[in-house]
């Protein structure tokens, strides 16, 4: 009897995994789906309307709406969908139509289209990018990337860097004892760890994986001494806040981020390109630090309102 | 404060989207798990391992679970269905074993006595145990809800908005107050559902003193 | 693609047994965190609940502190108390200790409520203490119901301990949230299944243990 009590219940869930575990493939649904809004009400230039995606976090969401406000000003209909947590989930939702346009960093979208790529300049990561796209996701395509990057970089405390004498990633070599915190894929990936033993010669870091992106528990952890480098990304306002320290890359560990646009083909047209390669054109890395600074300051503004200042400044909506 | 008063129109549309993400969840919870919860009462050998099977799927841990569904349902990547069944799979889950000790609790003299008047099983579950299980049952589906409504708050992370939105985006910001107006609006959101089900539960069982609805 | 086979594999491959990132050391961690927090929860909530239960004191409001305690986000009450203390040991013990309190409070009032009157009349009779009632007829015999109240907050701690990787700790949750964040799916479901079986090897314990304790009364 006590067998049974356990072993049954054993069973069944093994069952309703394995089962469920059958289910279809995810591909499968790519094209099917025409969720995204009424493909009868197509604007004016006979194009689809654009639903553009967003990541959940503020800078994510102010680009989505800078794109979204921006094809609005030019007469193309679009509509948005911000604050999908996971990235299988948007670049998922962009296979099934479910969102036709995302603002993507060219460097993460790489690596997760093809987990061993390699490249790290801007120029190489795009190259990668549009020929993985072209192999891997023929129904996606990025437009010409903007100059603006928000790319991991490796931050210590002012204090920190004067004690040790850090002012690059080479510096910590041999400094004993180091701990790194950063979101848990740096573990893997080949600008991480690894990396950081393979280009720098750095081993026998202590990992601590925070699952926030470089946010504040991050910080928290880097200010109050838990840890000696954080990785931070660089577009966000905390680094200049807390006067942290930036270590240089010379020998290139951290790939590329350069924002790009990553549409649908059957929603892009030139109109369309017009619209995002002049947005492209104006963004820069210092205009990313100054929204999210606006976007985290006392004020805490919406996304959309940070987007349309911007779009207004910079004459584009 | 005056966050709130800006944001409020927002926050209102995440907590509409928040309240039908619980509501159906706990209701098409009910309807699935009273009747396996018969069953285990009914079926005395394969009971209790019924049962069994349900608190742990209760302990299937949900985010892989979310990130999964869509491949496993064929449904596409933002539909709220994701969210709904992956709560209502929790919902019948814990509301299992509170249906099973609900029929449990219906005296075996009651159920003779109805077999002896001549109804039939069927009637007899239905005319008989399930209005008297009705008070146990109301007192699981309201644990479900309040609990169900906690949990909805993770699915952002499959890009549907609720509640749990404010978690996220108050997080990244520093920003303690939208996190504590998020879980002030979540508690809320789940004690002004209970009374709902409070209220149901007298209008459906009017036998019961005030203070047996509990 | 099959993502169970993949998790099985996964499980079976004999590195992942190994080390700091091995099940092992996480089992160890997770089972650590889940028994922290069930312990200072039972502190909190078994006096407070054999208090309400003993004297019929503040029920009402013993009821609908628990339905607002389970109504608690476990993920905004994390993000908020990190915000507070940063990373640590902290903020997922908050979370989960608030989880627990529900279950084992409930279990205890509705022990001792469960405990027939006439039992306790008698035991004042004969000339026991308050005390004396409450811990040697109130509690053996609300013991069965008060255990499921554990049983129930130890499960749920068990499937959320998952949280403390989050904030940078260890657990079982570690499999998950490196899973998810390099997409590994197998490890994903390598991770779940050991978070299942953990739950259904301690829930098997205590339906024994509940059983020997009825057939004791």
């Amino acid at each position: 009897m006590k067998i049974t009590r356990l072993a049954l219940p054993a069973l069944a869930a093994t069952a309703l995994l394995s089962l469920a575990a059958c289910g279809s493939d995810p591909t499968n649904t790519a094209g099917t789906n025409t969720s995204s809004g009424d493909s009868t009400t197509a604007s004016a230039n006979g194009a689809k309307p654009i639903v553009v995606g967003s990541a959940s976090f503020g800078e994510s969401e102010i680009l989505a709406e800078i794109y979204a406000q921006a094809l609005k000003a030019k007469g193309i209909d679009a509509s948005t969908h911000l604050d999908i947590g996971a990235r299988e989930a948007y670049i998922g939702a962009l296979k099934d139509g479910s969102i036709s346009l995302f603002p993507e960093y060219s460097g993460n979208l790489l690596t997760f289209l093809d987990p061993s790529a390699s490249a790290t300049a801007p120029d190489d990561v795009t190259a990668a990018l549009t020929s993985t796209l072209a192999s891997k996701e023929p129904d996606l395509k990025v437009l010409t990337p903007s100059a603006a990057e928000d790319k991991d970089s490796l931050n210590v405390t002012a204090d920190f860097a004067a004690k040790n004498n850090v002012h690059s990633i080479a510096d910590l070599k041999g400094i004993d004892g180091l701990s790194l915190a950063a979101n848990p894929e740096f573990k893997t990936r080949a600008y991480g760890l690894p990396g950081m033993e393979k280009l720098y010669g750095i081993t026998g870091v202590k990992f601590t994986p925070i699952n926030d992106g470089g946010g504040p528990a991050t910080l928290k952890a880097l200010t109050s001494g838990k840890v000696d480098v954080a990785d931070i990304y660089s577009t966000t306002p905390s680094i200049t806040e807390n006067k942290l320290v930036t270590l240089e890359d010379p020998q290139h560990l951290i790939a590329a981020q350069n924002v790009v646009p990553l549409i649908r083909s059957d929603h892009d047209n030139a109109d369309v390109d017009a619209v995002l390669n002049a947005v492209s054109a104006k963004l820069s890395t210092q205009a990313l630090l100054e929204l999210n600074t606006t976007f985290n300051g006392s004020d805490k503004p919406k996304a959309a309102d940070v987007a349309a200042d911007w779009l207004k400044a910079n004459g584009l909506a | 404060m005056r966050w709130f008063l800006d944001n409020w129109t927002d926050i209102r549309g995440l907590a509409w989207r928040h309240l039908w993400l619980s509501i159906v969840p706990v209701v098409l919870g009910f309807v699935l798990a009273v009747p396996i919860g018969y069953v285990a009462h009914r079926w005395r050998l394969g009971g209790s391992a019924l049962v069994s099977i349900a608190s742990v799927v209760y302990t299937i841990p949900s985010l892989p679970l979310l990130v999964i569904l869509p491949s496993l349902l064929g449904t596409t990547f933002l539909d709220p269905t994701n969210v709904i069944v992956v709560l209502t799979i929790y919902a019948v889950a814990v509301m299992v074993r509170s249906a099973a000790d609900g029929f449990g609790s219906v005296s075996e003299a009651v159920v003779d006595a109805a077999r002896a008047s001549g109804y039939s099983a069927w009637q007899r579950a239905v005319q008989v145990e399930l209005p008297l299980a009705g008070p146990v049952l109301l007192a699981g589906v309201r644990v479900v809800s309040v609990s169900t409504v906690s949990l909805a708050t993770i699915s952002p992370l499959i890009g549907v908005s609720n509640l749990g939105s404010l978690f996220t985006d108050g997080f990244q910001r520093s920003f303690a107050t939208e996190i504590v107006i998020g879980i002030v609006c979540v508690v809320v959101l789940a004690l002004l559902l209970d009374l709902l089900w409070v209220l149901l539960g007298r209008v459906a069982m009017p036998w019961l003193s005030v203070r047996g609805a509990r | 693609m099959n993502a169970f086979s993949g998790g099985l594999d996964w499980l079976a491959t004999s590195a992942h047994w190994h080390g700091d990132d091995g099940f092992p050391h996480r089992i160890v961690q997770h089972l650590g965190y889940t028994a922290l927090t069930v312990a200072i929860a039972s502190a909190i909530a078994l006096p407070l609940g054999l208090w309400i239960g003993h004297t019929g004191r503040l029920r009402g409001l013993a009821i609908a502190v628990t339905g607002a305690l389970r109504a608690l986000p476990t993920l905004g009450l994390l993000t908020l108390v990190v915000i507070w203390r940063g990373i640590g040991l902290t903020p997922p013990t908050v979370a989960l200790v608030v989880l627990a309190i529900p279950p084992l409070l409930a279990g205890a009032y509705a022990g001792l409520e469960s405990v027939d009157r006439a039992t306790t009349d008698a035991a004042r009779a004969i000339g026991m203490t308050e005390w004396q009632v409450l811990g040697r007829v109130e509690v053996p015999l609300a013991l069965p119901l008060i255990l499921g109240g554990v049983r129930a907050a130890v499960l749920q701690v068990i499937a959320t301990a998952t949280i403390a990787a989050y904030p940078g700790l260890g657990g079982l949750g570690r499999f998950i949230i490196d899973g998810l964040a390099v997409r590994d799916y197998p490890q994903m479901v390598a991770g779940s299944l050991v978070i299942v079986a953990l739950a259904l090897i301690l829930d098997g314990l205590f339906a024994v243990t509940q059983r020997a304790l009825y057939r004791h009364q």
